[in-house]
C-alpha cells in the first residue's frame, strides 16, 4: 500500500509543482502536467485494487501539531472503490487533456491549468482516503476551491465568472452544513477521528442523529446535485474546460455519494429508521425525473450533460435509498442488492458521463460552439468522435447490452423486490419509484436521440459544422478507453458484481455475491432466482446472431443490387439545413405534454408586409421555460439576503467616531455582562 | 427460472420460436388488412399479400439519400435484431423458453427501446422534415407507453412471483398462484392492450395505412427507406406486432401452451397459439374500422389512462392479498 500511495502522491505533487517551474513553453507544460497526472492516476488505480483485495482495512497515520487533526488515511473497500473510479476517469482525462488543451494555448495559462488539474485529482483522492474529520474537510475544501479555479479558467467571459461565483456560493453553503454534521458527531465522540465517529463514547440521542442525517443530506446533496440543490450544476459544469467538466460531472459529485454512504452506513453503523431511506428514495426519484426533463429542454450540449448528472445521481440514490429502506427492515440481502445497484451505477455513470463530456469537448474543439442547433452532419466529418459519442449515448440511455442498462436493471429489481417488505406504504411507493425510473429512462433515450441526432446526423447547419475536422489522436484515445469500459462493464457484470459485493459486505456485513450470479456467472439473478434474471452477454450474443440473420435474409432474397445514391426528396426544392428538424422542434411535443412542469412562455412577433396582412415580412419566435426552483426558491432567498445586507449598511456609517462609539458601547455591555 | 434443458434441445426450441415469429408475422398483418377490407365491404388482398410485398421489396434496388451516414443503413439490421431478440424472451408455443434466463420484462422493454432509439436516429438522418417529425412524435409516444407497460406487467408478475415472462406464463398455465379475483389482471390487460396499440403504431394512436404528414408517426420515420432496407423494417414492425399479440395472449390466457416438451403438446401449443393471435388480429382489425385516429395530443390522455389502470391493478392486488 505504502508504495502505491507514495507513487500516487509524489506524481500528483510533482504534477502540481513542476509545470509552474518550467519556462513558458505550453507544449512542455502540457505534456509534463498531464503525463504526471496519468502516472498519479495509475498509482491510484493500483492503490484502489490493493485496497479492494486486502482482507482488512489498511491504515496509516501522521500526527500533526494542531489539536484534533491527524493526517490519517484508511483504505477500506468503500474508499478503495471510489478511489478506483476517480483514478480510472483521471487516467482517461489526463490522456484526453493532452490533446484538448492545445486549443487553449495562448488563451489560458497551461502551467496553471495543468497544475490545478493535478491538484484537483489529488484533493478528490484525499477525500476518499481521509480518516479524520478535519483532514476530510481540508481535502473537501481544496476540492471545492480548485474546481472553482478550474471553472473560471476562461475568466475573460462574463458568463463564466457568473457560473464560478454561483458555484462558489453553493458549494460553501454545502460545506457549512457538512461542518455542522461533523460538529454534531463530535458531540458524541469528543474527537474528529473517523474511528471515534464510528464508536462514540456515548451514543447520540435520536434527535441529534436525525439532525445529523438531514444536515449531511443537505451538505453532501449540494455537491451531489440533488433536486432542489442542483441549480449550480448546469452553470458550473459547462463553463469549465471539457476535461474538467468530465471530472466534475463524472467523479467529483460522486465524492458526495461516498461521503453519504460513509456517514449513514459507517458512522451510524446502518442504525436508522425506515423513513431515512424513504427520504433518500424520494429525493432520488424526483432528481432523476426532473433532471432528465430539464435536460430535454437544454440545447447547450454541456448543460444538457450537466442536467443528466442530476438525473443519474437520482438513479444512484434510488438504489441507495432502496438499500437503506431494506436495511432498516432487516432485509439485508435486498439491502445489499440496492447498494450494489447504486454503486454499479456510480462507476457506470462516471465512465459514460466522462465519455460524453469528452465527446462534447471534441465538438467544441472542432466547431468552437456548444449550441447543438449549430451542429449537424458531424458523423461524416468526425467518424471516431461520433462513434464514441454514440456508445456513450446508448449507455446513458440504458439500452442493452451496455453498462447503463445493467445497473439500471439492478435498480429496477431492487425496487420491485419491495413486495417482500412488511409495510404496505413501502410496497406501493417503491413500484411507483420504479415507474418514475421507467419514465426517466425513456426520456433519457429521447434526450440522447436528440443530442446525437441533431448534432451528428443530417446536414451541417452552420459553416463551423461544415468545416469541422476530426480531433487529435490523444483525445480519441481518451474517448476510446472509456468506450471500451462502457462495453466491458456492460458485458461482464459477473466480474464487476463481486467487487461491489466486497464493498457492500464491508458496509452491512452481508455478502450476496453467490446469490447474485447464476449459471456459473453468466446470468445475474438478484437474490431470488425465480423472480428475475438477466444475462447481458447472452443478450449481446443473441443480438449479434439476429443481426446476422437479418443480413442473411437480405442475401438470401437476392438483395445484392448496388445502392443508388440520390438527394433527399424535399417536395421539389433543394434540401437545405433550414428544413431540418431542430432540437427545439424535436422536443416540442414533450414540452407541451409536460407543460405543468415547464410552464413555457412562448412569444411570437410577426411583422407583416404593408400591402397585405397575409404575408409576413419578419417573424420572431421566443420561448422560455420557467426555471421553477430559481424563480420560487433561490430568487426570493437572494432578494431577502441582499435586502438584509442593504439594511445592515446603515450600521456601516463610514465615520470614525461612529465606529469608536460602537467599540465603547460593546465594551460597556461586555463589562455589564461580566459583572 | 432457469431450465436445465440439453443444449441441443434449447437451441432447437429457440430457433423454432424465432422461425414461428418471423414466418407468421406477415400473415398477421395480412389478416388485419383482410378483416378491415371485409368490414369496409371490400374483397381485400389475400392474407398472404405481405409475403409477396416483402419478396418484391427485397429484390428492388434501394435508394439511399446522399445526406445520410452509416446510421441509416445499419438501423434496419439493428431494429430487426432487437425486435427478434425481444420476441425470444416471450414464450410463444412452449412455456419453458431456454432464453428465459437472458432477461425479464425490463430487458424486453429496453430491447424494444433499442430499436426505437435507432429508428428515431434514422428518421433524423435524411434531413427531411417528415423524418424529424416522425422521430419527434415517436419519442413522446414511446416515453408514455413504457412506464405503463412496466407497471402493468409488474402487477401480473407479483401473482406469479417472477418478472421473467416465461416463468409467469408457465406458472399461470399450471394454475399456480392464481388469485380468486381477476380484477387486477383485467386492469393490467386493458393497460397492456392500449400499450400494444401504441407501440405497434395502430389506430387510434397511429395509422399504418396513411402517408399523410399530419397524422403519420412510424411511417414518417421510415419514409426515406426503400428496397431491402424497407423490407427488413416492415418485417421487423410485423414481428413487433406479433410479439405484442403473443405477450397479451400468453400472459393473460396461457392455457393450451405446451408446458412439457412432447411432440403432441408442442403441436397443440402451436395450433392454440395461432388461433389466439388470429383472434387478437381480428379484434385489432375491428378496432381499426370502428375508431378514428386520435389527435397526437389526445394520445397522451389514452396512455395516461393505461398507466393509471396499471397502477390501480397493482393497488387492487395488494388490497386483495391483504
Amino acid at each position: 500500500m505504502a508504495i502505491s500511495l507514495c507513487f500516487m502522491l509524489v506524481s500528483y505533487a510533482a504534477g502540481l509543482l513542476f509545470p509552474l517551474c518550467v519556462p513558458a513553453r505550453p507544449k512542455v507544460q502540457n505534456l509534463m502536467a498531464h503525463g504526471l497526472a496519468a502516472f498519479g492516476s495509475l498509482g491510484g488505480i493500483g492503490l484502489g485494487i490493493v485496497g479492494l483485495l486486502a482482507p482488512d482495512p489498511l491504515t496509516m497515520s501522521i500526527p500533526s501539531t494542531l489539536p484534533l487533526l491527524t493526517f490519517a488515511v484508511r483504505l477500506d473497500p468503500l474508499s478503495s472503490f471510489f478511489l478506483l473510479t476517480i483514478s480510472l476517469i483521471g487516467l482517461a482525462a489526463s490522456i484526453y487533456a493532452m490533446g484538448y488543451v492545445t486549443e487553449l494555448y495562448g488563451r489560458v495559462s497551461i502551467a496553471l491549468l495543468g497544475s490545478l488539474f493535478n491538484g484537483f485529482l489529488l484533493s478528490m483522492t484525499l477525500v476518499t482516503l481521509a480518516d479524520n474529520g478535519f483532514f476530510f474537510l481540508i481535502g473537501w475544501e481544496l476540492m471545492s476551491l480548485i474546481s472553482y479555479f478550474l471553472v473560471v479558467s476562461e475568466h475573460e467571459k462574463a458568463d463564466v465568472r457568473y457560473a464560478g461565483l454561483f458555484y462558489l456560493i453553493m458549494t460553501h453553503v454545502g460545506t457549512a452544513f457538512i461542518v455542522l454534521t461533523f460538529l454534531l458527531l463530535f458531540q458524541g465522540s469528543g474527537s474528529f477521528s473517523f474511528d471515534a465517529f464510528r464508536h462514540p463514547d456515548q451514543p447520540l440521542p435520536d434527535g441529534i442523529r436525525t439532525m445529523a442525517f438531514v444536515l449531511a443530506l443537505v451538505g453532501f446533496g449540494t455537491k451531489a446535485g440533488i433536486v432542489p440543490l442542483h441549480v449550480w450544476l448546469p452553470y458550473a459544469h459547462p463553463a469549465a474546460p471539457s476535461h474538467i467538466s468530465a471530472l466534475m460531472s463524472g467523479v467529483m459529485i460522486k465524492t458526495a455519494i461516498y461521503a453519504l454512504l460513509r456517514v449513514y452506513f459507517d458512522f451510524f453503523g446502518g442504525q436508522f429508521p425506515w423513513w431515512w431511506g424513504f427520504v433518500v428514495l424520494v429525493i432520488g426519484a424526483v432528481s432523476a425525473l426532473l433532471g432528465v426533463m430539464y435536460a430535454l429542454m437544454e440545447h447547450d450540449l454541456k448543460s444538457l450533460l450537466a442536467y443528466h448528472s442530476v438525473e443519474n445521481i437520482g438513479i444512484i440514490l434510488l438504489g441507495i435509498g432502496a438499500g437503506m429502506i431494506f436495511h432498516s427492515y432487516d432485509l439485508d440481502e435486498l439491502a445489499a442488492l440496492g447498494l450494489i445497484a447504486g454503486l454499479y451505477h456510480t462507476i457506470n455513470h462516471a465512465v459514460f458521463k466522462a465519455l460524453l463530456f469528452f465527446g462534447a469537448g471534441s465538438l467544441l474543439y472542432a466547431t468552437h460552439t456548444r449550441n447543438m442547433e449549430d451542429y449537424g452532419g458531424l458523423l461524416r466529418r468526425m467518424p471516431w468522435t461520433g462513434a464514441f459519442f454514440l456508445i456513450g449515448a446508448v449507455s446513458i440511455a440504458a439500452l442493452p447490452p451496455t453498462n447503463g442498462f445493467v445497473s439500471e436493471w439492478l435498480v429496477f429489481q431492487s425496487l420491485f423486490l419491495s413486495y417482500q417488505m412488511p409495510s404496505l406504504l413501502m410496497k406501493l411507493m417503491l413500484p411507483i419509484a420504479a415507474a418514475m425510473l421507467a419514465l426517466t429512462g425513456v426520456l433519457a433515450l429521447t434526450c440522447f436521440a436528440k443530442a446525437f441526432g441533431i448534432s451528428f446526423l443530417a446536414l451541417p447547419r452552420t459553416s463551423h459544422a461544415k468545416h469541422a475536422e476530426e480531433v487529435p489522436w490523444t483525445m480519441r484515445i481518451g474517448m476510446g478507453v472509456l468506450s471500451a469500459a462502457c462495453i466491458a462493464l456492460g458485458l461482464a457484470p459477473m466480474l464487476v458484481v463481486p467487487i461491489m459485493d466486497r464493498v457492500t459486505a464491508s458496509m452491512i456485513g452481508t455478502s450476496i455475491a453467490d446469490k447474485m450470479l447464476a449459471l456459473d456467472g453468466w446470468a445475474l439473478a438478484p437474490v431470488n432466482v425465480e423472480f428475475s434474471s438477466l444475462s447481458s452477454p447472452a443478450l449481446g450474443l443473441v443480438l449479434a446472431a439476429t443481426a446476422a440473420l437479418g443480413l442473411a435474409l437480405v442475401a438470401f432474397y437476392g438483395g445484392t443490387s448496388p445502392r443508388r445514391h440520390s438527394r433527399t426528396w424535399a417536395c421539389g426544392v433543394n434540401l437545405t439545413p433550414r428544413m431540418e428538424y431542430t432540437a427545439t422542434g424535436f422536443v416540442q411535443p414533450i414540452k407541451r405534454v409536460f407543460s405543468t412542469i415547464y410552464q413555457p412562455t412562448v412569444k411570437l412577433e410577426t411583422e407583416f408586409l404593408e400591402e397585405s396582412r397575409y404575408f409576413a415580412k419578419r417573424r420572431r419566435f421566443e420561448f422560455h421555460i420557467e426555471p421553477m426552483f430559481q424563480t420560487y426558491f433561490y430568487d426570493p432567498v437572494i432578494a431577502f439576503m441582499s435586502g438584509l445586507a442593504d439594511r445592515m449598511r446603515i450600521v456601516q456609517g463610514g465615520s470614525l467616531h461612529l465606529y469608536l462609539a460602537y467599540m465603547f458601547v460593546t465594551l460597556v455591555m461586555l463589562l455589564l455582562v461580566a459583572l | 427460472m432457469i431450465t436445465d434443458q440439453p443444449i441441443v434441445q434449447a437451441i432447437a426450441l429457440t430457433l423454432a420460436q424465432a422461425a414461428v415469429l418471423i414466418c407468421v408475422s406477415p400473415a398477421i398483418v395480412g389478416l388485419i388488412n383482410k378483416v378491415k377490407a371485409r368490414l369496409q365491404c371490400r374483397q381485400g388482398a389475400s392474407i398472404f399479400q405481405p409475403y409477396a410485398d416483402l419478396k418484391k421489396l427485397f429484390g428492388k434496388q434501394p435508394v439511399v439519400s446522399t445526406t445520410t451516414s452509416w446510421i441509416f443503413t445499419a438501423t434496419p439490421y439493428i431494429v430487426f435484431a432487437s425486435t427478434v431478440t425481444a420476441g425470444l424472451l416471450v414464450p410463444v408455443f412452449a412455456s419453458q423458453m431456454p432464453l428465459n434466463f437472458a432477461g425479464n420484462i425490463i430487458a424486453f422493454v429496453y430491447l424494444l427501446a433499442l430499436g426505437t432509439f435507432f429508428l428515431i436516429l434514422a428518421g433524423l438522418d435524411a434531413g427531411s422534415s417528415f423524418g424529424g417529425m416522425g422521430s419527434s412524435r415517436e419519442a413522446i409516444v414511446a416515453s408514455l407507453t413504457e412506464p405503463a407497460m412496466i407497471m402493468a406487467i409488474f402487477a401480473i408478475a407479483l401473482t406469479a412471483g417472477s418478472t421473467n415472462l416465461s416463468t409467469i406464463v408457465h406458472k399461470t398455465a399450471l394454475l399456480e398462484g392464481i388469485v380468486t379475483d381477476p380484477s387486477p389482471h383485467l386492469m393490467a390487460l386493458a393497460a397492456v392492450f392500449i400499450v400494444a396499440l401504441a407501440e405497434t403504431g395502430r389506430v387510434p394512436v397511429d395509422n399504418p395505412a396513411t402517408h399523410l404528414e399530419l397524422t403519420m408517426i412510424h411511417e414518417a420515420m421510415v419514409l426515406e427507406y426503400s428496397g431491402r432496407y424497407l423490407a427488413l423494417l416492415e418485417w421487423a414492425s410485423a414481428i413487433k406486432l406479433l410479439v405484442f399479440l403473443t405477450l397479451i395472449a400468453n400472459v393473460f390466457a396461457p392455457w393450451g401452451i405446451a408446458t412439457r416438451l412432447t411432440p403432441v403438446t408442442l403441436s397443440i401449443g402451436l395450433a392454440v397459439y395461432l388461433v389466439k393471435v388470429a383472434g387478437l388480429a381480428l379484434l385489432i382489425g375491428t378496432i381499426e374500422c370502428m375508431f378514428a385516429k386520435l389527435r397526437l395530443f389526445r394520445v397522451t390522455d389514452l396512455l395516461g389512462v393505461a398507466f393509471i389502470l396499471a397502477l390501480l391493478g397493482l393497488l387492487f392486488l395488494y388490497m386483495l392479498r391483504g
